[in-house]
C-alpha cells in the first residue's frame, strides 16, 4: 500500500514576544509545539496520536491539514506537498481532508441551523444548491442521526452533545472525504455517549475506507479506535508501532509511564508509584539530547549530550531512546 | 451509497435567500419586542424615537406655517415675539417666525443627520473592525494609528474647522461625525472579532474551504451585528448633539432649520433675558429627548448584546 500521507521532519515554532534583552542579542524565541517529526501514514490506516496536553499532538493535527503551514519540513499528501498548496490544488485538498473537533459545542456557528452547517462544506465546494439537502440527509443517515427532519432545522442550543458531535462528523463526511483528523473528539461529551460516537467513528470509518488520525491523551480510546500508535513527548515522537504492541510491550519509558499512570478500577491493588515525576518541560527550552531525560529514571550521561534518532527497533516498530541502541 | 429516502425526507426545496433573510429579521424584531416588554428603559427610547420620526414624516402637515416665512398679524404688523396662543401654537420669535413649525421642521433634519451619521459610522466601523481584527499584523497595525489619530482629534474644533475649510452644511457634519466616531466602533468590534476568529466553528469553515470573505461576513459578521446596531444607536445622539453645538455657535447652515439653529436664533437675540422661554425650552427638550432616546434603546439592549452573542 501506497503512503497517504508523508510528513518529514515537520517542525512548526511559535515566535512568542521577544523581550529587550533578546533583541539586543538577536535571539528569537519560540516554543518548539513540533519539533521534526516524520512519519507516514498509509491509506486505510488508523493513527493514534498519544500524548499529554502541550506535547504537540493538536499542532501536529492542524499542520496535516493545513490549518497551519510548518516552519520548517514538508508535509506529503497523496503526493503533493500541502504546503505549497493554493487555488484549486487547496480547494482539492480540502474536499478530501476534513477535522472532527474536540468541542462540539463550539464547533458549530450558533447561528447555523443543523442544515445549514451540514451544507456548508457543499457551499464552499461548489455543489449545485439543489443537491445539498439530499447530501446532508444522507451524510446525517451515515452518523445515524434518526429523525433527520426533526433535527435539520435546529440549533446548535438544542441538541444534546451526542447529536452534536454526530452533526459535527456528518459535516465532515459530506463531502466524502478519504481523510479525517479527529482532535479528542469524545473528551468533551459525557462518559455515556462517547462509546456510541466512538464506534460510529469506526463503523463509518471503515465502511466509507477512510484514513483516520484520532489524536488524544487517552489510551483507552486509542487503544479502541487505532490500529497504529504515534507516542508524543515534547514535539518528537517517541514512540511508533502497532496499538497494541506499544501498550502491552511499551519500549521508551515515557511510554512505560504512560501505561502504568492508566488508573485500574481495584480498590485493593496495590500502587506501584509512577517511574516519573516532575512536569513536562518548557517547550521554549527544551533539554539539550533527550527531552524525557530529566524526568526518566533510565537517564544516562549520553542522554544529555546526544539526541536519540527515531530507530527502527523491529519491523514496523521505531522508538527513540538510547537504551535501545543495540 | 444510495440512501432509499421515504417520501417524508425527500429534498424540499431549499428556502430561498429572502425568505429567510425575512424571518431572520422578523425573529431579531420578535426578540427586541420581547426585550422591550421587560424593560422599561428600551421601551421609553423607542417610544421617543417612534413619535420623533412620525413628527418628521408627517412634517408638512403638522406644521402650520412656513418655518422660515416672516408673519404679519391681519393689522399688517410683524408678528413678533408673540406668546403662544391659539394661532402661534409656541408664539413667534423675534422676527415673526413660527416656533411650533420651526420645531416640527427641526426634527427632520434632527433624525436625518442622526441616522445617517449613526449608519456611517456603524458600517464603517464594523468594517475596519472586522478586517483589522482578522487579518491582524500591518493591516491591524495601520488601521488602528488611524483610529488612534481619529480619536485624539477634539470633537468640536475638528467639526469647525472642516466648515471653515468646507463650507456649512448637514453633509459635512455627518461626514464630521462619522469620521471622528467610527474609531469607538472599530476597536469594540476588533476586540470581538480577535475573540471569534480563534473558535473552532470560524476554523471548522476554514477546513471545509470557505474563503476568507466568506469566513468573516457569513461566518464572523452576524455575530457581531448586534454590536453594530448598539453604536449606531449611539452615534445617533452624538450625531444630534454636535449638529445642534454646531449651529449653536453659528457655524450652521443658514437655510436649514434646525434644533440647534433655533438655539442660536434664540441665544442672539437675547430671548433669555427677555424672558421668551417659549422660544428655546422646547428645542432643548427635544434634543435631550432624542440623545437620552439613544442612550435608553443602547442601556436596554446591551442586556441582549453582551452577556451571550447566541441566542
Amino acid at each position: 500500500m501506497a503512503a497517504l500521507l508523508e510528513a518529514d521532519d515537520v517542525v512548526k515554532h511559535f515566535p512568542v514576544k521577544r523581550s529587550l534583552g533578546e533583541i539586543a542579542t538577536g535571539r528569537h524565541p519560540a516554543v518548539h509545539a513540533v519539533d521534526g517529526i516524520s512519519f507516514a501514514i498509509e491509506s486505510g490506516e488508523s493513527v493514534g496520536l498519544l500524548g499529554e496536553s502541550g506535547c504537540g499532538k493538536t499542532t501536529t493535527g492542524r499542520l496535516l491539514l493545513r490549518l497551519a503551514v510548518p516552519t520548517a519540513g514538508t508535509i506529503r499528501f497523496d503526493g503533493q506537498d500541502i504546503g505549497t498548496l493554493a487555488g484549486d490544488d487547496l480547494a482539492t485538498f480540502r474536499r478530501r481532508a476534513q477535522l472532527v473537533f474536540q468541542n462540539p459545542f463550539e464547533a458549530l456557528n450558533p447561528r447555523f441551523t443543523v442544515l445549514r452547517a451540514i451544507a456548508e462544506p457543499l457551499v464552499n465546494a461548489g455543489v449545485p444548491r439543489a443537491d445539498h439537502q439530499a447530501r446532508v440527509v444522507e451524510a446525517m443517515r451515515r452518523v445515524n442521526l434518526a429523525d433527520v427532519d426533526q433535527h435539520l432545522d435546529k440549533y446548535p442550543h438544542q441538541m444534546s452533545g451526542g447529536q452534536l458531535q454526530r452533526v459535527v462528523l456528518a459535516r465532515a463526511l459530506v463531502l466524502e472525504p478519504i481523510f479525517l483528523v479527529a482532535d479528542e473528539p469524545v473528551s468533551m461529551l459525557d462518559v455515556s455517549v462517547r462509546a456510541g460516537i466512538l464506534n460510529l467513528m469506526r463503523d463509518v470509518r471503515q465502511a466509507m475506507g477512510l484514513t483516520a488520525v484520532y489524536i488524544s491523551h487517552d489510551l483507552a480510546l486509542v487503544r479502541y479506535v487505532c490500529d497504529r500508535t504515534l507516542v508524543m513527548y515534547l514535539g518528537k515522537v517517541v514512540e511508533d508501532g502497532p496499538t497494541e504492541e506499544v501498550i502491552r510491550l511499551p519500549q521508551h519509558p515515557y511510554t512505560q509511564a504512560l501505561v502504568k499512570a492508566v488508573p485500574v478500577p481495584h480498590v485493593d491493588q496495590s500502587h506501584e508509584p509512577l517511574p516519573i515525576k516532575g512536569n513536562v518541560p518548557d517547550a521554549k527550552n527544551p533539554p539539550s539530547g533527550c527531552r524525557f531525560r530529566d524526568r526518566c529514571p533510565h537517564a544516562m550521561a549520553r542522554c544529555a549530550s546526544e539526541e536519540p534518532p527515531l530507530r527502527e527497533v523491529a519491523p514496523r516498530r521505531r522508538v527513540a531512546c538510547h537504551l535501545l541502541a543495540a | 451509497m444510495p440512501a432509499s429516502l421515504e417520501p417524508a425526507t425527500l429534498p424540499r426545496p431549499t428556502p430561498a435567500l429572502w425568505p429567510r433573510l425575512v424571518r431572520a429579521v422578523g425573529r431579531a424584531i420578535a426578540r427586541a419586542a420581547a426585550q422591550l416588554r421587560r424593560d422599561g428603559f428600551a421601551l421609553a427610547g423607542v417610544t421617543i424615537y417612534t413619535v420623533f420620526a412620525v413628527v418628521a414624516l408627517l412634517a408638512d402637515v403638522l406644521a402650520t406655517h412656513d418655518p422660515m416665512e416672516i408673519l404679519f398679524l391681519p393689522t399688517g404688523k410683524l408678528a413678533a415675539n408673540i406668546r403662544p396662543g391659539a394661532d402661534f401654537l409656541l408664539g413667534t420669535t423675534n422676527l415673526g417666525r413660527d416656533i411650533y413649525s420651526q420645531l416640527i421642521h427641526g426634527t427632520r433634519s434632527a433624525l436625518l443627520v442622526g441616522l445617517s451619521a449613526a449608519v456611517v459610522v456603524a458600517s464603517l466601523g464594523t468594517v475596519v473592525g472586522l478586517v483589522s481584527g482578522y487579518f491582524g499584523g500591518r493591516i491591524d497595525m495601520v488601521m488602528m494609528r488611524f483610529a488612534d489619530v481619529a480619536l485624539s482629534l477634539p470633537f468640536l474644533p475638528f467639526v469647525i474647522v472642516l466648515i471653515g475649510f468646507l463650507g456649512a452644511s448637514i453633509n459635512i457634519i455627518i461626514m464630521a461625525v462619522a469620521l471622528l466616531l467610527w474609531p469607538n466602533t472599530a476597536r469594540v468590534i476588533r476586540s470581538q472579532v480577535l475573540s471569534l476568529r480563534e473558535r473552532a466553528y470560524v476554523e471548522a469553515a476554514r477546513v471545509t474551504g470557505a474563503s476568507t470573505w466568506r469566513i468573516m461576513f457569513v461566518h464572523i459578521a452576524p455575530n457581531i451585528l448586534p454590536l453594530s446596531f448598539l453604536y449606531g444607536s449611539i452615534a445617533i445622539g452624538w450625531a444630534i448633539l454636535t449638529e445642534a453645538s454646531v449651529s449653536f455657535l453659528g457655524f450652521g447652515s443658514a437655510n436649514v432649520v434646525s434644533w440647534g439653529y433655533m438655539l442660536q436664533d434664540a441665544f442672539a437675540s437675547q430671548a433669555l433675558s427677555r424672558g421668551h422661554f417659549n422660544w428655546f425650552i422646547p428645542p432643548g427638550l427635544c434634543i435631550v429627548l432624542v440623545v437620552v432616546a439613544g442612550f435608553f434603546i443602547s442601556r436596554g439592549y446591551e442586556e441582549i448584546f453582551f452577556p451571550k452573542l447566541r441566542d
